[in-house]
């Protein structure tokens, strides 16, 4: 037998004590699903920083961090924001919990995919697929729960809150959830999600997304990362948007000691769209990475991504965005921006736009920018009697306000607006 | 209300203010006129406490307290306003929010009640009034596409909320049209009494005939090299400053 990567073994470890525990253990196709991912990640390993698409994030604190997964009873109960619209899926640990949840008079299906799992062989992994990357491998051997949702054709779904929480546990804890949504043809849904966890415990949160948008469908799917300063988050998301159809995702990282929010989308239809937006607010000792791979696949596409970045302390951030542009895709319209300002001369930022164009008539446009504080603009706060630290956060606000500005959903957008506010003076 | 004495500034070590003495009376308007690279916008910088100048000698006394010891929010809570030449961008800060925000970092200064949203959008609502601005101002960013009549107008309309007992007018009048001139000079003007007083630097007598100032200083190569009532603007505009050089 090879050597097995770092990392790895703990959690093939438990595979192995678990297969026959794990939800849908009876189902052959799951069985058989299961059995190839853990070789995948056996494999595979975590990422390392050889591999392209993860030169500028280390794993290795996650390989080595030794994580259990839950299993085990649940005996507190998170502390449940203020509702932002009448449906809320809540998870705690990665498991459902119904008891909080309120789905009932929904317009459109959605339910713990633990429970769905009979009907899902079509439907669970035919975006993300275990052999092309680890994490994906170690979601689909491991997953125990997540939501799946269906919104019918033609039905506006309206707002859908994801509540994800993590307990604080003895020992490190990792959950794995798999969330599938689907959009039929012409239907609609706002997906808001938050990801929170105590601000000490060290624990895993690795979420696989697979999304599917009908034609003329439009989804906007708002995720605030909140974790607890010791997490790690690795979000994966996978979408794929058919003919008319719009994927509007905007994901603020603010929480977690180490994140990654990794989002592949393929717009496979003609007069698709895609927004990828987002803000990444990091404070001394976080490191968050967005990567982004885009392909345009269809003629008449639009694509928008703005992504924001602020840094103080020692911390790091990393942007890779790259937009793959099939010969097919005439008339792309795709336009990427990034832009990072520096708080502190300690902090990091690593930026990786990527366009591969293969069509002739496309209008596609990036750019970067890595910048301080505006001394003019300071001054000019300061001259009108806004103290320094005030007039210093209405500055982080106002760069982070653009990001911000270009979400369409006006209930994702105020929750953004109210993430975003006063971040800085909250950190500093 | 205003004393300058002996002030020397350099900027990259080299020297632009050269010995300034200057006594500005509570209730008085003076004016400071001279050609370009005098020391105007430096002198206006300096007073309003911006960074990259160094203080090389001499005091700025306001009402009798260190000017030059306070940082430039402690300047403007004091009571100073620099009216910008190049008022700055602000994309992503609304202007309300902006006005709001710096109207009530005073008014808790001064030991004032803040005012919320609305009781402040009906002041701003005045005042833009009288300064001829369209209400949209208000909801965009700050400066952010205004023309340059609307810049200055947008400084006037701030000088007008936070009512200074001090303001500092650096070229308010370059880049305006005789209509939006008269504007600005009538929100000065609105704001004459007992205890304010104004510094308005300009290199043109044009301002100063809606503006009437009690006294005009002529300030040349760093330092005030002639002083008098406002025929002196007239007779600049008449002979130039190279008749003041050769006097």
């Amino acid at each position: 037998m090879s050597a097995i990567p770092a990392g790895v073994e703990g959690f093939l470890h438990r595979f192995d004590g678990l297969r026959q525990r794990l939800p849908g253990a009876r189902l052959p196709w799951l069985r058989a699903l299961r059995e190839a991912a853990a070789e995948a990640f056996r494999i595979q390993g975590f990422p390392t920083r050889r591999a392209e698409a993860w030169k500028y994030t280390d794993l290795r604190l996650v390989a080595e961090a030794g994580f259990e997964e839950p299993l085990s009873a649940i005996d507190d109960d998170p502390a449940l924001p203020a509702p932002r619209g009448p449906y809320r899926a809540v998870f705690q640990d990665g498991r459902f919990r119904e008891d909080l949840s309120t789905l009932e008079e929904a317009p459109f299906a959605a339910a713990s995919l633990a429970a769905a799992l009979p009907a899902l062989e079509a439907r669970l992994g035919a975006l993300a697929r275990p052999a092309e990357a680890a994490l994906v491998a170690l979601n689909t051997a491991l997953f125990e729960d997540g939501l799946v949702v269906t919104v019918p054709a033609g039905v506006a779904g309206g707002v859908l809150e994801l509540l994800s929480f993590a307990s604080a546990g003895e020992r490190p804890a990792a959950f794995h959830p798999r969330h599938l949504i689907r959009l039929e043809a012409g239907a609609s849904l706002t997906l808001i999600e938050t990801a929170t966890g105590p601000a000490k415990a060290r624990y895993l949160h690795n979420p696989v997304y697979e999304i599917e948008l009908a034609e003329g469908a439009t989804l906007t799917h708002a995720r605030l990362q909140q974790e607890g300063l010791a997490a790690f988050q690795l979000g994966t998301a996978y979408a794929r948007v058919a003919s008319g159809a719009t994927y509007d995702n905007f994901t603020l990282n603010a929480g977690g000691k180490l994140v990654r929010n990794e989002i592949h989308v393929v717009l496979e239809g003609p007069k698709a769209a895609c927004h990828m937006n987002g803000a990444q607010l990091l404070r001394d000792g976080q490191h968050a990475d967005t990567t982004t791979v885009l392909d345009h696949a269809a003629p008449d596409c639009a694509s928008r991504q703005t992504y924001k970045t602020v840094l103080s302390g020692r911390s790091r951030g990393v942007f890779q965005g790259k937009i793959h542009v099939h010969q097919v895709a005439q008339r792309t319209d795709g336009y990427q921006m990034n832009q990072a300002l520096l708080l502190s001369p300690e902090a990091e930022i690593d930026s990786k736009p990527q366009l591969e164009i293969y069509a002739d008539d496309v209008k596609c446009s990036h750019g970067a920018t890595v910048g301080e504080i505006d001394a003019d603009q300071l001054f000019y706060l300061r001259a009108r009697g806004i103290p320094e630290a005030k007039a210093r956060a209405m500055l982080v606000e106002a760069f982070l306000t653009e990001a911000v500005e270009g979400v369409q959903d006006p209930v994702a957008r105020d929750a953004l607006q109210a993430a975003v506010a006063g971040w800085w003076e909250k950190a500093a | 209300m205003l004393k300058i004495e002996g002030l020397t500034a350099e900027v990259e070590g080299k020297p632009i203010l050269q010995g300034i003495d200057l006594e500005l009376p509570a209730g008085e308007i003076h004016a400071i006129m001279g050609p370009n690279g005098s020391g105007k916008s430096t002198l206006s910088y300096v007073l309003s406490g911006r960074e990259g100048y160094e203080i090389t000698g001499g005091s700025v006394t306001f009402d009798g307290i260190d000017l030059l010891a306070l940082e430039p929010e402690e300047r403007a809570a004091a009571g100073l306003f620099l009216a910008f030449q190049y008022p700055v961008e602000l994309p992503g800060v609304g202007n309300a929010l902006f006005l709001r925000t710096a109207l009530n970092a005073l008014r808790r200064h001064r030991g004032e009640a803040e005012l919320d949203a609305m009781q402040f959008l009906k002041l701003a609502r005045e005042r833009m009034k009288a300064l001829s601005m369209p209400e949209d101002m208000l909801k965009r960013g700050v400066n952010v596409g205004f023309s340059g009549g609307e810049k200055k107008r947008n400084e006037v309309l701030q000088m007008a909320l936070l009512r200074p007992r001090l303001a500092i007018l650096d070229e308010t009048d370059s880049g305006l049209d005789i209509d939006a001139l008269k504007i600005v000079a009538d929100g000065v003007n609105a704001l004459r009494a007992p205890d304010f007083s104004a510094l308005v630097i300009t290199h043109y007598q044009r301002l100063l005939d809606y503006i009437v100032p009690d006294r005009v200083h002529v300030l040349m190569g760093g330092r005030i090299v002639q002083s008098g009532g406002p025929e002196l603007a007239k007779q600049l505009e008449a002979s130039g400053y190279a008749s003041v050089k050769a006097a």
